[in-house]
């Protein structure tokens, strides 16, 4: 791989543009209220690696779908070798030898790694699938990749590193002419992560175009070709790797432009409100999603949580709430440990999460935006032992938050479903507020929302800080997390890897603190592997 | 803002709405359709002797339906209520006969309000049951209830072998006359039973409407992932309304055991089947969180009405269980598109709005 500047073709322009097999030209992608791609260009060159590096939410994943006709873009053109096409579906983009390698897994975990491998596409013969065939091939891929996975195993059986791998034959196994990779080494070890290089470097030399998408920036160094960086749904630069180094990537990342922050106001911290110590969360298949994680927050203290997709960020706020029985450690709000494990205790401990995935984990979609609202504390209204909810004071509460929150919902009474993505995050805000927390945990607090509705929440934030309750919360936006913290806390691997007060802390030394651990979590990963 | 957007949705919607309000009220609508058709097709229906004597009828279901209610509207099921009918019936019936045999020679009979609190307890027993092997075990809903279906069917055919328990006269001298209130007894002119379930189900409506408990029971079907996150004792809520429906069922084995004044193992077959449509009539969605007490009971009386007036009319049991199950069909068929055509309408003010 050291000889990859030698082994290139020619980087002039004129050989460029023969090698560029599929372009996008002045891409947009609106979804309702919000733009992921503001008028992209890409190339993606034959025998290379195209790398994209991003910050999340920047638009690589937008922009990967559209390529293999997940999603159409709202304007601009994709070109195949000079022509326009169009992708309306997965199979449209399959056809025009588009491979993707997700980054979330899509085997399917009660089918075998054969049947999985050849889903959709089986070998048949004599009206039957051909099993046996299949298995064989699939036998060969899995010996390409160096690995004696068994094709007949099921997939939901494997170690996720091992999934992952099926993943990538069956992208290999369409003989592609493009192969995206989104993220392709994440679960895997350090000897898993050369094998596959080897066999990028493998189809490279078969004039496959290979698209990278990776945070590990040191990974994409080694065997990028190209690199495009995005933000913010742009493209802020586009080079041949070997002019360029790590500094110019994370500068392109991070940029300058500010975003919509409220300024911070000045006011002391109180004492300290929330402590966490020790805490833990083993996985189901070896080692911690969280490692021994120790943080406090003062009383109108912002803590910025920053770290990598999992780091472990979100599981962390999940064992402080109660989420997983197993978790170890002890958590402490006002200097008294906590000894509630249910997350109902928890909540009236002073202790209130705001879920990174509203749908799934943050509202009730068939109830009222009123029954959202007060979900959570419900008991408190109640009165007659907890048993009544008078409709006067369940109205003035709800009143109170939307006015405080600024919802806009012309009548409570209506599904919450009906609102904007925006206003759905006020109320799962506003949920965790009627409990009157003293400890908020946000996780990802102004994910899929639009920039009006993110200023909102950073002012909630800091309005919420300025009246004395500590903040935790988590981002994976290095401009969020630099403008709104207090102090930074930058996870990696599930360990905390750095804790930086606001004025030493800069875009770089975060990035770098983010990337900590994996070098050593693949050494470890590949001692047990040969013990 | 809003006064602005007022007479604009009205007059847009004023077309969709009045489906939709249609809609919304078909529960009604199909109970004034049957009682109007039957008032003509069948003699004496509207009588009211043959109207508190459908009540009695209906009340039967309706008290199962509410308690499946609940239990649809967390997303579960309970298939055993039917079973629970039939054990509570043969465990009251056997103890104002027979008495609680102790092994060492000594029998103890239970005066009546004991028998029925024990037969009580024992529903709502099953239903804890059910409840921890859902919520511990992990136990799918359907299953759990299968399971306990067949064996309080089993248990109540073993307490008699299969025999009936029959005169439940009960003997003055044990305390144990006076049975036959519960399914004969009147009170202000109308029967016992009818206001047991006017009890029943107006403390579950209120339950619904005005408690912590009941918006959790809405909240744990419509997302148990937030319900959870959001504080809700998720187990609790489902071992609450699994011991509820098995407390419903047992009020029905006490009391069709008490009409009868006789109680057989078999009693309370495929009742679960008449709740679960009598409930989704009432506009309960299976797939959790949507559901009202008053649409159940309407529900359960419109598959009351609908099988006695077909009885009065002559019509064949045969084509009384093929019209059954077109209705049932045709409610959930209406149920869906008043779904689709809310959420157009609800599409198009939002459109209208920007």
């Amino acid at each position: 791989m050291s000889d990859r500047a030698t082994s290139d073709p020619a980087v002039s322009d004129a050989a460029d543009a023969e090698d560029v097999i599929l372009r996008l030209e002045g891409v947009s992608k609106v979804y309702s209220g919000t733009v992921a791609l503001k008028q992209t260009n890409f190339e993606i060159r034959r025998g290379a690696v195209n790398v994209l590096v991003g910050e999340n939410g920047a638009g690589k994943s937008t922009m990967m779908k559209i390529i293999a006709g997940v999603e159409s873009q709202t304007t601009g053109r994709i070109l195949l070798e000079g022509n326009a096409v169009r992708f309306d579906s997965p199979s449209d983009s399959m056809r025009a030898g588009i491979g993707m390698v997700f980054q979330e897994l899509n085997l399917f975990g009660n089918l075998s790694v054969a049947e999985n491998i050849f889903a959709n596409r089986e070998i048949v013969k004599n009206g039957r699938i051909d099993h046996a065939e299949q298995e064989r091939r699939a036998g060969e891929l899995m010996a390409r990749l160096q690995t004696n996975v068994d094709p007949r195993a099921n997939i939901e059986d494997l170690m996720i590193g091992q999934q992952q791998l099926v993943e990538i034959a069956k992208a290999m196994a369409r003989d592609a002419r493009i192969l995206i990779m989104d993220e392709p080494t994440s679960a895997l070890s350090a000897p898993e992560v050369e094998i596959l290089f080897r066999v990028i470097a493998d189809l490279k030399a078969k004039g496959v175009a290979i698209v990278y998408i990776s945070h590990r920036l040191e990974e994409l160094l080694r065997i990028g070709d190209y690199i495009t960086v995005l933000r913010d749904g742009r493209v802020t630069g586009s080079q041949a790797m070997k002019n360029v180094d790590l500094h110019w990537i994370v500068r392109q990342m991070i940029g300058s432009d500010a975003k919509d922050f409220s300024t911070a106001g000045a006011h002391e911290f109180g004492p300290e409100v929330f402590r966490a110590e020790d805490i833990c969360l083993p996985r189901v298949t070896g080692g911690f999603a969280v490692d021994h994680v120790s943080l406090n927050v003062r009383a109108g203290e912002i803590l910025g949580v920053y770290g990598l997709m999992g780091a472990g960020r979100s599981e962390f706020l999940e064992c402080v709430i109660g989420r997983h029985a197993h978790s170890l450690g002890r958590v402490y709000v006002e200097g008294r440990l906590v000894r509630e494990r249910d997350v109902g205790g928890r909540i009236a401990r002073g202790l209130a999460l705001i879920p990174e995935d509203r749908q799934r984990d943050g509202l009730v979609s068939v109830l009222s935006v009123a029954e959202n609202l007060t979900l959570a504390s419900l008991r408190k209204l109640a009165i007659f032992f907890h048993i009544h909810i008078p409709a006067a004071a369940e109205a003035r509460a709800v009143r109170r938050e939307v006015a405080d929150l600024s919802i806009k919902v012309a009548d409570p009474s209506l599904p919450v479903s009906s609102l904007s993505g925006g206003n759905q995050q006020k109320i799962v805000i506003g949920k965790a507020l009627l409990t009157q927390p003293k400890v908020l945990l946000m996780d990802e607090p102004s994910r899929g929302i639009d920039i009006g509705a993110k200023g909102d929440v950073f002012r909630i934030m800091r309005e919420l800080a300025a009246e004395g309750l500590g903040i935790v919360f988590v981002t994976s936006d290095l401009d969020e997390v630099l403008a709104l913290s207090d102090r930074i806390a930058v996870m990696s691997r599930g360990r905390l890897t750095a804790l930086f007060d606001r004025s030493e802390a800069s875009g770089a030394r975060i990035v770098a603190a983010s990337a900590l651990g994996h070098e050593v979590q693949a050494v470890v990963s590949a001692r047990e592997v040969h013990s | 803002m809003t006064a602005a957007a007022a007479p604009t949705r009205t007059a847009f919607s004023a077309k969709g709405s009045l489906t939709l309000t249609l809609m919304r009220l078909r529960t009604f609508i199909a109970l004034f359709a049957v009682l109007l058709f039957f008032a003509f097709a069948a003699p004496n229906f509207l009588s009211a002797a043959n109207l508190v004597l459908m009540s009695k009828h209906v009340a039967l279901n309706a008290f199962l339906a509410i308690g499946m209610t609940f239990v649809i509207i967390t997303g579960g099921i309970d298939l055993s209520v039917g079973s629970i009918v039939g054990l509570c019936g043969m465990v009251a019936g056997g103890l104002i006969l027979h008495g609680l045999d102790l092994d060492f020679g000594y029998t103890i009979f239970f005066n009546i309000p004991e028998i029925i609190l024990i037969t009580m307890a024992l529903g709502m027993l099953i239903g804890l049951i059910n409840g921890l092997l859902i919520t511990k075990l992990n136990v799918a809903p359907f299953i759990a209830t299968l399971g306990t279906l067949y064996v309080a069917r089993g248990a109540a055919l073993l307490l008699s072998d299969g025999a009936t328990f029959p005169n439940l006269e009960g003997n003055p001298a044990f305390g144990t006359t006076g049975y036959a209130f519960l399914g004969a007894g009147h009170l202000l002119y109308l029967p016992v039973a009818i206001w047991a379930l006017v009890v029943i189900a107006l403390v579950a409506a209120y339950l619904a409407r005005w408690t912590p408990l009941g918006r959790h029971i809405f909240a744990v079907g419509g997302n148990e992932r937030a319900a959870a996150l959001s504080g809700v004792a998720v187990n609790k809520v489902k071992l609450f309304v699994y011991m509820f429906s098995g407390f419903c069922a047992a009020i029905v084995g006490l009391i069709v055991s008490s009409e009868l004044m006789a109680a057989h193992p078999a009693t309370g077959e495929t009742f679960e089947l008449n709740a679960i449509a009598a409930a989704v009539l009432g506009g309960t969605s299976m797939s959790g969180g949507r559901g009202t007490i008053s649409g159940t009971v309407i529900g359960a009386f419109v598959i009351g009405i609908l099988s006695d007036g077909l009885v009065m009319m002559g019509v064949s049991s045969f084509w009384q269980m093929v019209i059954k199950g077109v209705v049932i069909i045709a409610a959930v068929v209406v149920d869906q598109a008043q779904r689709k055509l809310q959420q157009r309408v609800a599409l198009q003010q939002i459109a209208q709005a920007a």
